[in-house]
């Protein structure tokens, strides 16, 4: 399975979930297979997927699921700790580890060769840590948000990308429907 | 009341909940009575850009954010700024120290000091520079400014504002 078929999977979960989705070809899968105001899609910034979820969870009540990937958690690997260190038991990281950095052309990650991503966020002191197959995403993610738990998933699948368009939204309107959204379940 | 404690009770009252800060010397004091305040949730952040993830993360779920640094993060920190806080209209006042300047002891800091104005006027940030404690008085009204706008803005504070010995 590649990336979007594991979006593809995880829609109807996170269709009702308040969701921060990745730079690049992530976000422009889920704009494409299930485009809701409750996501927040990132036209740039690699790298801050998790922290803006992170900050979003530590802000409001509800449940936020922030959909990153292998190349984009190592360009901020200073998230780890940080989630580590403050209690966010609504927050979500969906690692999508596909060993390779699919928007660039799928130039192959660290993730892919002798770093675990599951290692490492257990060294950095987050507690409740899956790996799992890309076959198993939907159930892992269905478990975790019953759980009430902080939770990292990292999800292993295969490299490669489907051709999709890019999203057609103007910043100010992904921004203003998802704090519409937030303000409406808060 | 200490500068420090003015300028988080400036932040307390301009409805400012959720905080970052990475640390710098000048800064000491004011990032230890963040710590102790309890009506500011304090997420200490490893790199600035982190930091203004998590500030952008906070002010979508509906609390106003700000960031505390030296200006030395602004080398790490203008992707973050264009493509995210700006191009998603997402006020952020920065609060900086402005290392460098004169009564600087660390030569390297004035690197950084040199380019930190010309790097803030061509991203087309509002800029204070707060070099006497009374400029602080204009504190209140760059929070509120910088939320009206939507916009980051910056607050430099020289050694002079933090009373270092020259």
């Amino acid at each position: 399975m590649i990336r979007s078929e594991i979006i593809k999977s995880i829609a109807p979960v996170i269709s009702n979930e308040l969701v921060v989705c990745n730079i690049g070809l992530p976000s422009q899968e889920l704009y494409m297979i299930d485009d809701q105001p409750s996501n927040f899609y990132m036209l740039g910034t690699m790298g801050l997927a998790s922290s803006i979820g992170f900050g979003l969870a530590l802000a409001q009540t509800q449940k936020v699921i922030a959909i990153d990937g292998d190349g984009s958690v190592l360009t901020n690997l200073g998230t780890l700790p940080t989630i580590a260190n403050h209690a966010a038991d609504n927050f979500i990281l969906l690692i999508i580890d596909n060993g390779s950095y699919g928007s660039t052309g799928d130039q192959p990650t660290y993730a892919g060769k002798k770093t675990s991503l599951t290692g490492v966020a257990r060294e950095c002191g987050c507690e409740n840590v899956v790996e799992c197959k890309a076959e198993d995403a939907r159930s892992t993610l269905e478990a975790a948000l019953s759980s009430n738990k902080k939770t990292i998933i990292v999800c292993k699948c295969d490299s490669g990308n489907i051709p999709v368009g890019v999203i057609g939204l103007d910043p100010g309107v992904i921004r203003h429907r998802f704090m519409e959204e937030v303000t409406a379940r808060n | 009341m200490s500068i420090s404690e003015k300028l988080i009770n400036d932040l307390i009252v301009a409805n400012v909940e959720f905080v970052t800060t990475v640390p710098c010397k000048q800064l000491a004091d004011v990032i230890e009575k963040i710590e102790q305040s309890t009506q500011i949730q304090h997420v200490p952040s490893n790199k600035e850009d982190e930091g203004m993830g998590l500030c952008a993360g906070a002010y979508l779920g509906g609390k106003r954010s700000c960031i505390i640094m030296q200006n030395t993060a602004l080398g790490v920190t203008i992707n973050a700024l264009t493509t995210l806080i700006q191009y998603y209209n997402i006020p952020l006042p920065m609060l900086i120290s402005y290392r460098g300047e004169v009564g600087e002891k660390v030569a390297c800091q004035v690197e950084m000091a040199i380019h930190t104005k010309c790097l803030l006027q061509q991203l087309g940030i509002q800029t204070y520079h707060f070099h006497n404690q009374e400029d602080a008085d204009e504190f209140p009204g760059i929070l509120n400014h910088t939320y009206m706008s939507r916009k980051p803005t910056a607050i430099l504070t020289d050694s002079n504002f933090w009373g270092v010995k020259k």
